[in-house]
């Protein structure tokens, strides 16, 4: 029976540190290359007694720590500069400073997966449960508190006499030859193993439908989509007038809508004061909103010079001494109220808008009806204007 | 005074032989659990059960259920969120700083605190998670996915930078962790008598061999590993501390956060480190391994944090003044005088007052005591971001829109529940793998390592 199993190699145990860096060194000096020394923790100074070149590992770390950071950078720049650029909090498109966390994450993630991944599967071929080494005692007792070397049958001066003689000369405690196992013959399409790979298989899509498909739709899970609200323009059974709408309470005022105090009065004899200066602002105001509102009837400068063709009734001019005698607050009163077949503009044009009409009814006024010493002031302005 | 500096102190006690450090460190492993786990085991269970009858309240009824509305639209979720991850950071910390300053004194309490940090980041998930409302979609908008109008998530938003280094994080903890594990396995996978046991070891081993030629590239991706965990280990509590610093917030807006986070986060991490292995050593016999000299070493850790805590406590104070920005004096007045000043001063108290007792040796070394200041801490590094988050929330810029936040009793389910969580995995973790990384202590041991003459140094 043993005869016919493969020699794996030739192994010897050490008892101390000092020992098998020095049988290391010996077997790396008689020239053995396929040999191994094994462990139960890094012995410091191995790597010089075995002549080990240093470990390339670092390249790995570096390429991928690279590889990770450059596809972080171009991934943000591409999301937030090119596929849906949007300002956020006034940084631009490509804002680097806030880039940097994620990229730093990434490069860390690449760099550290790599490097295991790549020492696991490139650097030691692992998983790789069924090397002859295991199970043997010469394992069991390096896995514990024994230094062991062992010189594989492969190496091109291997002599199992000469290396028995080598080891004992070293001092080994023991030594023992490593077989190959039998080679056992699994198959790969074992019914039960097809059994399991179909029932991991449903378990898993089942999962997955299911909580796609049905868990997430699950009440309560919907309450954000279907909310139980009443729209204003809907019925109602809650209220007794079977509205959704709700109107206000009686007597509230809006915004903006105080009541005014003269409606429907004639000619009041002591109106509203005009609580607006005739300001630059207030008086390009006034003049944008007569044009629009006043203009059509009463004609740009209120002389009356309607331009409805006769459409509508002429209204007076507004140079007359009665409307020049009148305060603001009369011709203020004209336009929320109306007066006869002229209509109110209360709803067209807010409160100050009107005081800035009729400020701008005076300024019209004083123009038509220009006293010396106005025009006085006048050719002192345009002098002024033309020194300029 | 007589203490002899230049002899580096043993780092495994009582002259053990590398077979008896396995022994000591597979024992929990093979025996059955006693009763008292089981006590322990059914009491953390009790602690999650609470945990997730809140989580399916929070779940159904919506996260109205928490205290947490206007103005105080943040609070246990993320004040829960920075203490679990904090408590994170002392893994990390002792497995890669510690290695690439080559403490060998680290050895005996890595492998532990690794696993805590993968235990607590998994606690801090939870509540982000939660609180994305429906978080069977979360997945979906937490990560870099366009949604139906092709719009992306927000770059430049520390929110997702968060996303970005907790995962990184837990990743990559976990990688580190296992890398530790594999020799460790295939020294169970050589030593046990169980069948099923050895298919299970043989798997997580991947068949390791203890071959130098794999050392030479593992203790090699050990370093990288560490090399990059560190600043990963930084950024984390810096990016968490951008969530607030980002913000506009007087009490948030502040550049010393990120320094300050990440001095809080050792600070609380090694308390708990502290907290759970008094209790590790001593029930699983391993006092020579986690030695009184590694407890004092890291009491010296938590009092030198814990000063740099109170530095950072005082200089936010100083700045506020200097600032000449009444909101932000206002917020940090408010803080220490204001309707939460008890928050402030129990935080102040645990964390600044109570490690100063760390000056004395005596307190140093003395398991109960420190095993006292150890929770204090822990519950002042709580409260600490209750503190920068409530109060700073509670009144902001608008007198008309403040407000007083109290927590519900949901709120605090969740918090015991993580609580639960966490000390059961802990439970699991002793009993199931080697608390004590065993290829990395027999390193240490005396004579493990060739004399210099023999080794050729
Ligand atoms: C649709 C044409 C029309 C428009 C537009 C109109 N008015 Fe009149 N307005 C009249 C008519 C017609 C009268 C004469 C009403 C009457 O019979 O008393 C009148 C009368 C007046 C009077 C009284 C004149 C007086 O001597 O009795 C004033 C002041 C006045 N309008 C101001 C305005 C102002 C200010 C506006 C712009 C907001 C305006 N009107 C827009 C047609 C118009």
């Amino acid at each position: 029976m043993e005869q016919q199993k493969k020699v794996f190699g030739l192994a010897a145990l050490f008892d101390s540190p000092d020992s098998i860096i020095k049988a290391a060194k010996t077997v790396t000096d008689k020239g053995y290359k396929n040999f191994d020394v094994h462990t139960p923790y890094p012995v410091h100074g191995m790597d010089k007694a075995m002549k080990l070149p240093p470990s390339k590992l670092g390249y790995v770390t570096l390429t991928f720590g690279l590889t990770g950071a450059a596809i972080a950078l171009l991934f943000m720049y591409w999301t937030m500069s090119v596929d849906y650029p949007m300002i956020i909090g006034g940084k631009p498109f490509f804002a680097f400073p806030a880039f940097i966390p994620v990229t730093f994450e990434v490069t860390v993630l690449l760099a550290t997966l790599s490097t295991v991944i790549g020492m696991i599967t490139f650097f030691f071929y692992y998983p790789d449960n069924s090397h002859p080494i295991h199970d043997t005692n010469y394992m069991k007792s390096v896995s514990i508190d024994k230094f062991g070397v062992c010189i594989e049958a492969t190496d091109s001066k291997y002599n199992e006499e000469e290396i028995s003689k080598l080891f004992a000369d070293l001092g080994a405690k023991s030594t023992e030859i490593i077989y190959f196992a039998e080679k056992v013959d699994r198959k790969i399409f074992e019914p039960k193993f097809i059994t399991l790979l179909i029932v991991t298989a449903s378990i898993v899509s089942g999962v997955a439908y299911i909580h796609l498909n049905k868990i997430l739709y699950l009440p309560p899970f919907d309450w954000m989509m279907e909310q139980s609200r009443v729209n204003v323009q809907s019925m109602s059974s809650f209220f007794n007038d079977n509205f959704g709408m709700r109107t206000p309470v009686k007597g509230t005022v809006a915004r903006g809508f105080l009541p005014y105090e003269f409606a429907g009065v004639n000619e009041p004899s002591s109106p509203l004061a005009n609580p607006f200066f005739p300001s630059k602002e207030n008086l390009v105001l006034g003049e944008k909103k007569y044009n629009t509102f006043c203009s059509p009837c009463h004609g740009n400068f209120g002389d009356g010079d309607s331009r409805l063709n006769g459409q509508f009734p002429l209204p007076p001019s507004l140079h007359t001494t009665k409307a020049r005698e009148w305060q603001d607050g009369n011709l203020y009163h004209i336009i929320v109220n109306g007066q006869n077949v002229m209509p109110s503009y209360a709803s067209q044009l807010n409160i100050e808008e009107r005081w800035a009409i009729v400020n701008y009814i005076r300024v019209l006024q004083r123009a038509k009806n220009a006293s010396d010493a106005d025009i006085q002031e006048i050719k002192k302005e345009s002098v002024k204007n033309v020194s300029r | 005074m007589n203490i002899d500096y230049s002899q580096e102190l043993p780092v495994v006690e009582g002259r053990l032989s590398l077979r008896e450090i396995d022994d000591l460190i597979a024992r929990p492993m093979d025996e059955k659990p006693n009763k008292k786990y089981f006590l322990a085991l059914s009491f953390t269970l009790s602690l999650m059960s609470i945990g997730a009858v809140s989580v399916a309240l929070t779940l159904y009824y919506g996260i109205g259920m928490w205290g947490n509305n206007q103005p105080v639209g943040w609070a246990f979720d993320i004040v829960n969120f920075v203490f679990w991850v904090g408590i994170g950071h002392a893994g990390t910390l002792i497995s890669a700083i510690l290695f690439l300053l080559r403490q060998k004194w680290r050895t005996g309490i890595a492998r532990f605190a690794e696993a805590m940090t993968i235990f607590a980041v998994m606690c801090a998930a939870i509540f982000p998670v939660l609180h994305t409302g429906r978080m069977w979609v979360a997945v979906v908008y937490l990560l870099p996915y366009p949604n139906q109008h092709g719009l992306w998530v927000n770059f430049t938003s520390p929110l997702i930078w968060d996303v970005f280094a907790v995962s990184t994080y837990f990743t990559v903890s976990l990688v580190f962790w296992y890398v530790g594990l594999i020799p460790d396995f295939a020294t169970l996978r050589d030593r046990t008598a169980s069948k099923i046991k050895k298919v299970i070891y043989s798997v997580f081993s991947l068949g390791w061999r203890h071959s130098h030629r794999n050392w030479q590239h593992y203790e090699k991706s050990y370093m990288l590993l560490a090399g990059f965990a560190t600043p990963l280990v930084l950024s984390v509590h810096t990016i968490v501390s951008f969530d607030f610093a980002v913000s506009i917030l007087p009490g948030w807006h502040t550049t010393i956060f990120p320094p300050y986070f990440v001095a809080g986060a050792i600070f609380s991490g090694f308390a708990m480190v502290v907290t759970v292995l008094i209790f590790v050593r001593k029930v699983f016999d391993l006092e020579n391994i986690i030695t009184i000299n590694h407890l004092e070493k890291m009491n010296k850790v938590i009092l030198a944090t814990g000063m740099m805590v109170g530095y950072a406590y005082g200089m936010e104070f100083f700045i506020a003044w200097y600032s000449g920005n009444p909101v932000e004096q206002f917020a940090f007045i408010n803080r220490a005088f204001g309707p939460y000043a008890w928050a402030y001063w129990i935080m102040v108290s645990c964390n600044v007052i109570f490690p100063q007792f760390f000056w004395v040796k005596k307190i140093r070394r003395s398991v109960p005591l420190m095993l006292i200041i150890a929770i204090f801490v822990n519950i002042g590094m709580w409260f600490e971001r209750f503190v920068i988050t409530v109060t700073s929330l509670h009144r902001d810029f608008l007198p008309s829109s403040w407000g007083y936040y109290t927590p519900t009793l949901v709120d605090f389910g969740v918090l015991i529940g993580s609580f639960g969580l966490f000390f059961t995995l802990v439970l699991l973790f002793t009993k199931t793998l080697p608390v004590v990384s065993i290829s990395e202590v027999k390193a240490v041991a005396d004579g493990a390592q060739p004399s210099h003459h023999g080794g050729d140094h």
